[in-house]
């Protein structure tokens, strides 16, 4: 009866660690998995997750608020309704105004005098073949905006147009942004190339889009 | 060779697509109402319609006006007879009448989309016409007088 006892105790003894085994192989199987499927989802993207890093972010924002505020691309992004224009980025001549779509009212509309492309000259339209401000209902202004300001606006889709980080990203190629390196003759550029421009930007969305501090 | 369709005559030109429109029509096709002003699209002297819309004829390219309709002050209506060339009429209100096609054509466009314009509306669609006789409160008028006339309504 005792030995009986006894044996009994060792075959569940047995059996027990025979589950626990089990157990922590599937655990282990599991995790395995769960870790390829997630390499190759990583894979698959074709993005490698960015560590966030809240101090590149905000330098690589200096290099874009720079840009975003030289007159090239504040002066169709302006706190009125009317663009601005010139390095100085006083009101733009005529004061043709926004409109609900941002093209323009009545006889008024911008591709009214700006061509598909530059028009050759000193003083004339530059061009695009999609000249716009930003429509009514998203304004998007640069113009007095914080470098804090800017960067919180920028990455909110309700005020930049709807744009999630992907489409933030595409921006950076967007007709009409290339156009501020194009403007026809002696219009200052902005105050870096397209190309630094862009890396700044990608940068800053990477590493977290985060804001400088509040001034 | 490009053809054009101005005023809804159709032409058939031997230039270069890049001759600003306004050459085009004064040179080649000899409708000299619109006229040359600045040059740069900075006074509205050169206005024209292109598909409808109030175009600079100064900066606009032939190359631009291919496939879409161009009307001058000579086809914006027959024999003068759009509700803006009567009151333009009625109203004396050209002084030396040099930049008035361009001022026509751009408030035809006005009340073309907007049928009862406010001041605010008149300014802001005709902001970009300079009158050096400065006729613009007769221009003013005038838009009111044919809104008036368009809707039935005395001024």
């Amino acid at each position: 009866m005792i030995a009986n006892q006894f044996n009994g105790h060792k075959h569940e003894g047995t059996l027990r660690s025979v589950l626990v085994m089990a157990v922590l192989m599937l655990i282990i199987g599991f995790m395995a998995f769960g870790s390829t499927i997630g390499h190759k989802r990583k894979v698959m993207q074709g993005k490698p997750i960015a560590a966030k890093d809240s101090v590149a972010s905000v330098k690589a924002f200096e290099k874009v608020y720079a840009v975003l505020m030289s007159p090239r691309c504040m002066n169709c992004h302006p706190a009125g309704d009317v663009p601005l224009q010139g390095d100085d980025s006083h009101l733009h001549a005529m004061l043709p105004k926004r409109g609900t779509d941002g093209k323009g009212v009545y006889a008024m509309k911008c591709m009214n005098c700006h061509q598909p492309t530059n028009t050759p000259g000193l003083h004339t339209p530059p061009g695009n073949p999609n000249w716009h401000l930003p429509p009514a209902d998203m304004k998007m202004v640069f113009e007095g905006r914080s470098p804090y300001e800017l960067a919180k606006q920028l990455v909110d889709p309700k005020q930049n147009g709807h744009k999630d980080i992907k489409k933030l990203k595409e921006h950076a190629d967007d007709d009409l942004v290339l156009a501020g390196w194009n403007m026809g003759e002696a219009r200052t550029l902005p105050p870096m190339s397209h190309a630094e421009f862009k890396k700044a930007w990608i940068t800053w969305l990477n590493t977290g889009a985060f804001a400088p501090k509040e001034q | 060779m490009i053809t054009l369709n101005i005023n809804q005559k159709t032409y058939k030109l031997d230039l270069d697509p890049n001759t600003p429109l306004l050459w085009v029509l004064r040179d080649h096709v000899g409708l000299v109402g619109t006229k040359y002003g600045c040059g740069v699209a900075q006074c509205g002297a050169c206005v024209v319609h292109l598909d409808g819309e109030a175009v600079r004829s100064c900066v606009t390219k032939a190359s631009r006006a291919v496939g879409k309709k161009v009307v001058t002050i000579e086809g914006l209506s027959e024999n003068n007879s759009h509700p803006l060339q009567k009151t333009w009429l009625e109203l004396d209100v050209s002084q030396c009448g040099y930049c008035q096609a361009g001022q026509i054509m751009s408030a035809a466009v006005l009340l073309r989309e907007n049928k009862n314009p406010t001041d605010q509306d008149i300014n802001d669609a005709m902001a970009g016409n300079i009158c050096r006789c400065g006729t613009y409160l007769r221009i003013k008028e005038a838009i009111k007088f044919a809104a008036a006339a368009g809707s039935g309504e005395k001024v």
